[in-house]
């Protein structure tokens, strides 16, 4: 039970590691990652529905959406 | 659970380890390196305009409002319109300013039971307008603030934030985000459960449309109200791995406090007596995230989401989704995609007549039951290059989702989306 709680604290930590071991890729050949549907956040046709998520279930946050307040949800 | 938890994160790990590049030497940085740029002065103009318009309609028989049974139909008709301005300066700054206003118009059901003869109004408009600021240098460092408000005939908010975001060299970015909302809840409580008045002469009347007003001496008095809070801060970072594959991890510390039940939800207790929902004035949640966006080949990219939640009230959740757009052509896509959610069930909910009189905090909400959730549908976009129909409507997205729960919830939402340039 305790190796699994510190897999868990770890993993999160060598992915940032792993992350920041990457390299520049230059403009000129960025055209696939600047694509509209490779962004790393929620497009606008998304927000309605991460809205209603966050008022049905018990969870939210880290996906750029409401974290609570603002409304009579959680 | 865990080991799907742990088995997701390993697979991005074996996934970045597989796609990533490995670091040029400073010889070949410094040959590739271009001229340096040339800074224009430009007035702050508008770049873009934002339109989107969304309908939601749901089912259930779950309402809170009656104790955990009854009716959860909803339906809610969204809009909204943002503007977004840019300018620079020959220092090589960029500015940008955001405007935005949000008209909501929804249907509940379940609001006409608030008074208990069901006479209680069911529809109610919501609306937010927001204004966000940002500076970026030619650094690549940005520093915004935001202020929002939002009104409805029950529920004010109003928050603010500030962000700051960092490129970092390989292709990286490091951003952290504080927001805070300041919300005041009015205590419009179920008909039969309006607290007595404490002075003499006065007679308390819940009007069909669920106001409460006083007579007697408090024949001008308000419903009083009371206030939530609700402190975020975020660290997001992102990282381009290769020319065709990009990943993020965002991580959110949030806190609440203050009057965190809703007032006009009943709870029924095991001896059959009803009571106001009765949850903690805190609460304490940590969200992870991780993204991971793959272009393979030329006309499918895969977007991958997958999040662990926990909170002090005793929910747990993991969320995956995955969207795979199809790339018809350069500038038509279609885009399928599929989210599981599930969730334990906090320590203070019970379904109806299950909560004892020896509960301290107590619930029938089943936002807070243990469920699981399925959310698929399809989604289209198009954005031709010139605009459509040679137009300044430079995009368009239309989106569908049906959602089911296991608690028997069912819901459908389409949104459209356009912008013009």
């Amino acid at each position: 039970m305790k190796k699994n709680k510190m897999i868990r604290m770890i993993s999160p930590v060598s992915f940032i590691m792993l992350l920041s071991s990457c390299v520049q890729v230059k403009n000129f050949q960025k055209n696939k990652l600047n694509d509209a549907e490779m962004g790393l956040s929620n497009r606008k046709v998304e927000k309605s529905e991460l809205n209603f998520q966050s008022y049905r279930e018990g969870a939210s946050g880290a996906n750029g959406g409401k974290t609570g307040g603002g409304c009579g949800c959680n | 659970m865990k080991k799907i938890c742990l088995t997701v994160i390993g697979l991005y790990l074996l996934l970045l380890n597989a796609f990533s590049q490995s670091v040029k030497p400073d010889s070949v940085k410094v040959a590739t390196k271009v001229a340096e740029e040339v800074y224009v002065e430009k007035p702050l103009q508008l770049e873009e305009t934002n339109i989107v318009s969304s309908y939601y309609q749901q089912n259930g028989n779950h309402s809170a409002v009656t104790g955990g049974i009854g009716t959860e139909k909803v339906t809610d008709l969204s809009n909204g319109i943002e503007l977004k301005f840019t300018g620079s300066n020959l220092t090589g700054h960029k500015y940008s300013l955001i405007t935005g206003l949000g008209f909501d118009h929804h249907t509940a059901a379940s609001s006409a039971y608030v008074n208990k003869t069901g006479a209680s109004k069911t529809g109610g408009n919501r609306v937010y307008p927001s204004i966000s600021y940002s500076v970026e240098n030619k650094n690549g460092t940005t520093v915004g603030v935001g202020a929002y408000y939002s009104g409805e005939y029950n529920y004010h908010s109003f928050a603010l934030d500030a962000d700051y975001a960092h490129k970092i060299g390989g292709g990286g970015e490091l951003s952290t985000k504080v927001s805070a909302y300041f919300d005041k809840v009015k205590l419009i409580y179920p008909s039969e459960l309006i607290p007595a008045p404490t002075t003499t002469n006065v007679t308390t009347v819940t009007s069909a449309s669920g106001r409460t007003s006083y007579g007697g001496e408090h024949e001008k008095a308000a419903i009083p109200s009371s206030l939530r809070n609700t402190y975020t801060g975020s660290v997001t970072y992102s990282q381009i791995i290769n020319k065709t594959l990009q990943a993020s991890v965002s991580l959110d510390g949030v806190a609440q406090n203050g009057y965190l039940s809703l007032p006009f939800h009943r709870v029924y207790l095991s001896d059959g007596s009803v009571h106001v929902e009765n949850l903690p004035g805190s609460r304490y949640k940590l969200p992870i995230g991780f993204r991971l966006n793959y272009f393979m080949g030329d006309k499918i990219i895969l977007r991958s989401y997958y999040r662990y939640y926990k909170d002090d009230w005793g929910i747990t959740a993991h969320t995956a989704s995955l969207e795979i757009p199809y790339k018809i052509t350069s500038f038509f896509s279609v885009s399928p995609f599929y989210r599981f959610y599930q969730q334990t069930a906090s320590r203070y909910f019970a379904p109806y007549e299950t909560h004892t009189a020896n509960d301290q905090y107590y619930s029938s909400n089943y936002a807070y039951s243990a469920f699981k959730s399925s959310y698929y549908g399809v989604g289209i976009h198009l954005s031709p290059p010139g605009g459509i129909w040679k137009s300044h409507l430079s995009s368009m997205d239309i989106r569908y989702g049906h959602y089911t729960q296991t608690t028997d919830l069912n819901s459908n939402i389409i949104t459209f989306a356009f912008q013009f340039k």
